[in-house]
């Protein structure tokens, strides 16, 4: 038990029973951030807001919305939209929010590659960063069955039957998690609790789990040079801010990134107030029916590229429900496909640069594609992307960067 | 401590480590079964057809634990499949689930070309519901049904359904 005095302030008073200036300083003074690095940076504090926007906005939903097949539809559309005060607001913020989080977490995953922040010790933040892209991909799942509109019913039929696919268990096993023979209330309901308890909750430890990773390897920098950070802080700390490599999180690193957050809520609220209908799709807007399939079902934008590899093998549903198992978990094997040491910029290691627009653009093809009817030649567009894209990871990328590596005589 | 021996600390390890892996199994033997399907579903299985009143060639869609079923009365120029057709009185009837093998949209039946496409990937399926064309894997299924005079019923497995499942 330590002595307590009678404190001198209420700073005083909390450092005494939860020894509140070491915690700060160990969060935020000095934890240390280097100082050659620019806005793409700033990416991470950017999901972090656009995150706690989702959180708020999904609890004011939360007090109109209802999880019942015969009265979500109209509890969105008509009690949110037209009678709750500011009812659009969360409603849009929240379709907006959860677009432009995949746009950033995109972002903020291919600054990572382009950087080679994901290998030589940085391999748990990659892991970590990649299992939260799942748990983002269920949260946004889940929730996007809720409103109960045509997309939202049909969306659940087709990823809930992938599962139909795997062997022995498969028939069983859809009807398990629908908790009916077709999508039905019951399906409702259970992913209702997985929407606003059980995911966030993860989400929120993963977030937890995915700072501290941080913590022993630091911040990758633009350059990929390797900073002694205990030296560079000793000299921030004697005074030598201009010498020194590093810069404190709080209060000089937070302050830029404010700047970057400032921005880019003022972009956000532009979009939420006047531009909210490209996260919102026409078809929702129908009400669920069983029996009627929407002549063209895609996914929101961020799974179209997954989607397009689905649909790919248009003459294998088997060989195409693999190459998709593949596609959503190749990345966080990255670490390993990267068979070179080398950590610099992109643009400073010409083969992998090449690569890696390679891999944007034919993700961007997929994507595109995977918005249009898989018919003539747009199916075998979709194949060859979809192709490629196992290529240039599954084999181009440890052949290209194992010749990097001989080169450099690791 | 000897090595036999076994202590009576390591006795409240062991006993509290079986207790609590009892108590871990037992929980996710409930947890299952709370997602399981509720017994009100799963009885509420069973359509009656009435085909008496088909016309030859006419399609008819109806309700079978919540998923489309088609049923077409024959012509007798459309093309015969042993392995798939129910006959009930003197005509041939092609029965199946309407939904599609490859990720369970549903077809639509065009009377003109008498086949069925799948808009979410282009397959195609012909009146005797096999797979044509395009990503699906396998023909529709059939659903089990009982032959009841001029009447279909669905979700029971009648003597001519179980003889067309071991066909197939």
């Amino acid at each position: 038990m330590a002595e307590i005095r009678k404190a001198d302030g209420i700073v005083d008073w909390l450092d005494q029973r939860i020894a509140i200036r070491p915690l700060m300083k160990v969060l935020m003074t000095e934890y240390w951030i280097p100082k050659n690095i620019n806005f793409l940076w700033a990416m991470g504090v950017v999901l972090v807001v656009l995150f706690t926007l989702l959180v708020v906005s999904g609890l004011f939903l939360l007090m109109y919305y209802k999880p019942d097949t015969k009265l979500a539809f109209d509890s969105v559309n008509y009690t949110i939209m037209q009678e709750v005060e500011y009812g659009w607001l969360w409603r849009h913020l929240h379709a907006v929010s959860a677009s432009v989080c995949f746009l950033i977490i995109y972002i903020h995953m291919f600054v990572g590659i382009y950087y080679g922040s994901y290998k030589k010790g940085r391999e748990m933040i990659w892991i970590t960063g990649m299992l939260l892209f799942v748990l983002f991909s269920a949260e946004a799942f889940s929730g996007y069955m809720l409103p109960w509109g045509q997309m939202s019913y049909w969306a659940a039929a087709v990823i809930t039957n992938l599962f139909s696919a795997i062997p022995v268990i498969g028939p069983d096993l859809v009807i398990w998690i629908r908790g009916n023979f077709i999508v039905s209330d019951a399906t409702l309901t259970r992913f209702f609790m997985l929407h606003v308890v059980l995911l966030p909750v993860i989400i929120i430890a993963v977030i937890v789990m995915h700072f501290y990773t941080l913590r022993i390897p630091h911040v990758n920098n633009a350059y990929g040079e390797e900073i002694d950070f205990e030296k560079e802080a000793e000299k921030f700390k004697a005074g030598n801010k201009k010498e020194s490599k590093v810069i404190p999180f709080w209060p000089m690193f937070l302050s830029k990134d404010f700047f970057v957050a400032s921005f880019f809520l003022a972009i956000l609220f532009y979009l939420t107030c006047y531009h909210y209908s490209f996260a919102l799709d026409p078809i929702n807007f129908d009400p669920a029916d069983h029996l009627k399939t929407p002549p063209h079902i895609y996914p929101e934008w961020y799974f179209l590229w997954s989607y397009e590899v689905l649909r790919g093998f248009f003459f294998s549903a088997d060989l195409g429900l693999i190459a998709f198992g593949i596609a959503n978990v190749i990345f966080v094997l990255l670490p390993w496909l990267d068979r070179s040491n080398v950590v610099a910029p992109a643009h400073k290691r010409p083969a992998f640069m090449v690569w890696y627009w390679v891999l944007i653009a034919d993700m961007i093809v997929l994507t595109i594609w995977g918005k249009l009817p898989p018919t003539g030649v747009n199916a075998y567009i979709g194949f060859v992307a979809s192709i490629l894209f196992l290529f240039l990871l599954l084999v181009a990328l440890p052949v290209i960067t194992k010749l990097e590596a001989k080169k450099n005589g690791q | 401590m000897g090595e036999k021996e076994v202590s009576r600390r390591d006795f409240l390890g062991m006993t509290l480590g079986g207790v609590a892996a009892v108590g871990v199994g037992a929980s996710l033997v409930a947890m299952k079964s709370s997602w399981d399907p509720l017994p009100s579903v799963v009885s509420a299985g069973f359509t009656t057809v009435d085909l008496s009143s088909m016309q030859d060639g006419e399609y008819r869609q109806v309700e079978y634990r919540g998923n489309p079923v088609y049923i077409i009365k024959k012509t007798a120029e459309m093309k015969k499949c042993e392995d798939r057709d129910v006959v009930v009185g003197n005509a041939d009837y092609s029965v199946g689930i309407q939904i599609c093998t490859h990720l369970g949209c549903i077809p639509s039946y065009s009377a003109d070309t008498t086949e069925f496409h799948c808009a979410c990937h282009g397959g195609k399926f012909d009146a005797c519901g096999k797979n044509t064309f395009g990503p699906p894997p396998t023909p529709m299924t059939i659903p089990p049904f009982k032959i009841d005079g001029q009447k279909l019923v669905l979700g029971e497995e009648g003597p001519e359904y179980l003889k067309l499942v071991n066909k197939a």
